[in-house]
């Protein structure tokens, strides 16, 4: 399999201060590839980077070629889709209104219709609670109108940012669940930073841990899990 | 009896002027969570180009329409050649460039068309209509527009994908970059739009308070005054306050405090509101977590 995205000697700051200092990773095409590594590691860092949230160095490459857009609103419409810190939701208005603008950056205007009831299919919660205003919504629910508002770009490339985070196991676990359904289903590439690694390496084929932002080991997700010596010095259990 | 309603009625006629530039007032503030002051002046210079365009020969309503699409492209330009070189500033700084932009169209505009106050014709002449004794046609065709303005602007906002990426930008820039909105350019549209909407107050109030330079500050502050009332982050609220404002202003003017002093309602409307009410009416009380 190609890469779908690949990262050399990826460098990002916040201001004075250098929090990746040369990362390289890959995405395979239609693969899922996790970000591991304790808080301040650069995980979050890394996605924005991608996204030019943050200003960067270094060569991104995406579907076979340099990616030249240098301006998030540019990079959506390359089919690269981002599940934000903190979900990002725009909690005035409602739900629908939510995924209506992840199809924002679409031309075929024509074919939304099919993926509102495709990411209603994958989360019937949302549905019910279409006329809602988003704000009111649970965080678990959040979360899926986050993952879906992705979605709605049709993307190639998801990145997601720590979907985990803050939700009751259960809700997690279901989360989880569609989004393997997702990468199989529609062939949607992920990238994936987790900080629970046990939830993250079941899901993902390939991980990297990230340490100071540096990739510190990087593999096969079967194999960074069955890795003793690595568990324990990098994933704490 | 006779003269309350009357007074009530074309209350409502101004009103509708200040709602439609409280709106204006509005679209800048939710975006930008500041006040334009030059709004007001923006308003006026529009009306001049409204009046040069009707002096030239053009019928009223072709010279509307014109004076609209122009000031839309005006209020762009303002952003992007003034406004956006200070996106990053702190709010004095931006305040003062508002200010500043009020001067120079009020001293451009007595450059060009001279400080001589002059007469703008009304649309809706003659009788008034539907045998309505209580309010002139200008005042009934005043209002009729300012429902047009405010159904339009609904609609925008409501129904078009522009008008909710418009939405999405001022309320959330960083999530509307990553599903591809270019905020910049919402913004830039935001004032246009905030600009062509004044260009209408300007058009609707000129045969009433007649055409000069300093035509607009008394009625900046009774939009702001209805903005502040209704809650200035809901527009809504301010087109509503900018009627209520009317209606008082010209209730006191005739009744309670002068016309000499009438203005001094606006400023009572603005501290009132700010001391007992701070969100406005209908505004959304902001709750910040420390």
């Amino acid at each position: 399999m190609a890469a779908l995205l690949e990262t050399r000697g990826l460098k990002a700051f916040y201001g004075p201060v250098q929090v990746l200092h040369g990362l390289d990773i890959s995405v395979e095409e239609g693969g899922i590839t996790a970000l591991l590594g304790a808080n301040g590691a650069g995980k979050t860092t890394a996605l924005r980077a991608l996204c030019a949230m943050i200003p960067s160095q270094g060569a991104i490459h995406f579907g076979g070629a340099a990616m030249k857009a240098r301006r998030t609103e540019d990079i959506v419409r390359l089919g690269i889709a981002h599940v934000p810190d903190g979900r990002g939701t725009f909690v005035d208005l409602t739900v629908e209104e939510n995924l209506r603008l992840g199809a924002y950056a679409r031309s075929d205007r024509s074919a939304v219709a099919g993926d509102f009831a495709r990411v209603y299919g994958y989360f019937p919660r949302l549905e019910e609670r279409r006329r809602q205003q988003a704000g009111t919504l649970s965080g678990g629910e959040q979360q899926m109108l986050a993952i879906s508002r992705a979605l709605m770009l049709r993307p190639r490339l998801l990145l997601l940012d720590e979907p985990s985070f803050g939700l009751a196991p259960i809700i997690v676990k279901d989360i989880f669940r569609i989004l393997r359904a997702i990468n199989r289903e529609d062939r949607v590439s992920m990238l994936i930073v987790e900080q629970n690694a046990n939830l993250a390496l079941d899901l993902a084929d390939h991980a990297f841990l990230i340490e100071t932002g540096r990739v510190a080991i990087g593999g096969p997700a079967e194999a960074i899990k069955s890795d003793d010596s690595v568990r324990r010095s990098y994933l704490g259990y | 009896m006779n003269a309350l309603l009357h007074q009530i009625f074309s209350g409502l006629a101004m009103g509708g002027v200040y709602a439609i530039l409280a709106l204006a007032l509005v679209m800048i503030y939710q975006a930008t969570q500041l006040v334009n002051f030059a709004q007001g002046e923006m308003a006026m210079f529009s009306t001049y180009i409204a009046w040069e365009l009707v002096d030239s020969g053009m019928p009223y309503w072709a010279a509307f329409a014109l004076t609209i699409a122009l000031s839309f492209i005006g209020g762009m330009a303002i952003e992007r050649l003034v406004i956006r070189p200070f996106a990053n500033a702190p709010v004095l700084t931006i305040v003062i460039v508002f200010i500043g932009l009020l001067l120079i169209f009020n001293s451009v505009a007595g450059w060009r068309y001279s400080y001589t106050i002059k007469t703008f014709d009304s649309p809706f002449p003659g009788r008034p209509w539907f045998g309505n004794k209580y309010m002139s046609a200008h005042e009934s065709g005043a209002i009729l527009v300012t429902f047009a303005v405010l159904a339009l602007v609904y609609a925008f906002f409501r129904f078009t994908p522009l008008g909710l990426a418009m939405r999405a930008a001022a309320q959330n820039p960083v999530s509307s970059r990553l599903v591809g909105i270019r905020v910049g350019r919402m913004l830039a549209i935001g004032w246009g739009l905030a600009a062509a909407i004044g260009a209408v107050a300007g058009m609707m109030a000129a045969p009433v308070v007649y055409l000069d330079p300093n035509m607009m500050s008394g009625i900046l502050l009774y939009a702001f005054a209805g903005a502040v009332l209704g809650g200035i982050d809901n527009p809504w609220g301010a087109a509503l306050g900018g009627f209520m404002v009317g209606v008082f202003e010209n209730l006191a003017g005739a009744y309670v405090v002068g016309p000499e002093i009438k203005l001094s309602v606006a400023l009572v409307i603005i501290v009132g509101v700010l001391v007992v009410r701070p969100s406005g009416l209908f505004g959304r009380t902001l709750v910040t977590r420390v």
